[in-house]
């Protein structure tokens, strides 16, 4: 195992991963006065975290039935107001019921 | 006339605390990152695990954690790592997947109180993930380094603890319970951005055409070359880019 290698693309990994972070809250001083860049950078977070889910979800156990049950109960919790931890976890939980039931019903 | 001056001192003494109550302190900071923490556990417990299945040693999966802290940025980077990629090739990958921070980034200085330092800035910066970056959001007051630095340090802490144990501990979950964990980092997207969602049209239509053009860009032909990164860049830019032509935000930010 060639450490030097591995230890310079992780130096990579964190410099790429730092700038787009830092970069704009460091130079952009200024309220933007703009109403549509306004309302534009209030609708990212949600535009990102959507794109980020769906479909990628449906793949996230390797099992469709299982996952599309995950979703449904996260969707369910989340639309009831539970918390990040609830939520999170009633998924896993769900897909790992889900996967004993599929296992028991077709006996593998 | 006793119980006067005392009342007057009482307010003489109000009026000189150099602020109104905080109410965004380190400790709701830390207190409302220990969800995401927890939430971070379970992801980064799978990253660890996929680094000790590749027989690298638990402080490489540990120093990528502590140094990147990011879920698809540092998957996809170690996985590059293990195929002996090109330095210019992990550059490029890490960096494509991270472009959304500069959108959150740039959100967030409109966010943040502008008597936070250049320094606050530098060091704060590194903690913006999804989540800490939607959470921030969600606050009605400007954001300022003591809330932040709160809401950082929890979820920082669990992604390292996650990393190690997963490292560490390879075996000691039962594959069935690993697999579940998959799910638990979108079960968090979910939510977050399901409860607005309920109360607002604008933004639920933002969360609709985001997922359309994802699922385009995963399903259609040709369309699925590009990589996950740029996707995700131009479901955001599209969507929140409509929705603000439409629904432009009321001076109060409703």
């Amino acid at each position: 195992m060639n450490y030097t290698r591995i230890l310079i693309c992780i130096l990579i990994m964190a410099l790429v991963t730092y700038l787009p972070r830092m970069l704009p809250l460091a130079i952009f001083r200024r309220k933007i006065g703009n109403q549509f860049i306004k309302s534009f950078l209030a609708y990212v977070p949600y535009a990102v975290l959507a794109a980020m889910t769906f479909p990628e979800i449906l793949y996230s156990t390797g099992n469709l039935i299982s996952a599309l049950a995950g979703l449904v109960v996260a969707v369910l919790l989340a639309f009831f107001n539970r918390g990040l931890l609830v939520v999170a976890l009633g998924a896993s939980g769900t897909v790992f019921l889900t996967e004993q039931l599929i296992h028991w019903v077709t006996g593998t | 006339m006793n119980r006067k001056n005392k009342k007057n001192r009482l307010e003489k003494a109000y009026e000189k605390m150099p602020h109104r109550p905080l109410t965004l302190t380190f400790r709701k900071g830390l207190r409302d990152g220990i969800p995401i923490c927890l939430g971070y556990l379970s992801v980064s417990f799978t990253f660890g695990m996929m680094v000790a299945e590749n027989d690298l040693p638990a402080w490489i999966a540990m120093m990528i954690s502590m140094t990147n802290l990011t879920s698809a940025g540092q998957f996809a980077g170690t996985e590059l790592i293990i195929q002996g990629a090109m330095y210019v090739e992990v550059a490029i990958t890490t960096f494509v997947i991270n472009i959304r921070y500069m959108l959150m980034s740039l959100s967030l200085s409109q966010k943040v109180d502008e008597r936070m330092t250049n320094l606050q800035r530098l060091v704060l910066s590194f903690g913006i993930t999804d989540e800490v970056f939607a959470v921030a959001m969600q606050q009605k007051e400007a954001m300022n380094s003591r809330y932040m630095s709160g809401l950082i340090l929890t979820p920082y802490l669990g992604w390292a603890l996650g990393t190690l144990l997963g490292a560490t501990a390879t075996g000691f979950l039962p594959l069935s319970v690993r697999t579940a964990l998959g799910i638990a980092i979108y079960g968090m997207f979910l939510a977050i951005i399901v409860p607005p969602a309920r109360h607002s049209k604008p933004i639920l239509l933002v969360i609709g055409i985001s997922v359309a053009i994802s699922c385009c860009f995963t399903w259609i032909p040709f369309l699925n070359q590009l990589s996950s990164g740029w996707v995700i860049i131009i479901c955001a830019v599209a969507a929140s880019a409509f929705a603000a032509w439409k629904f432009p935000m009321k001076e109060d930010g409703s």
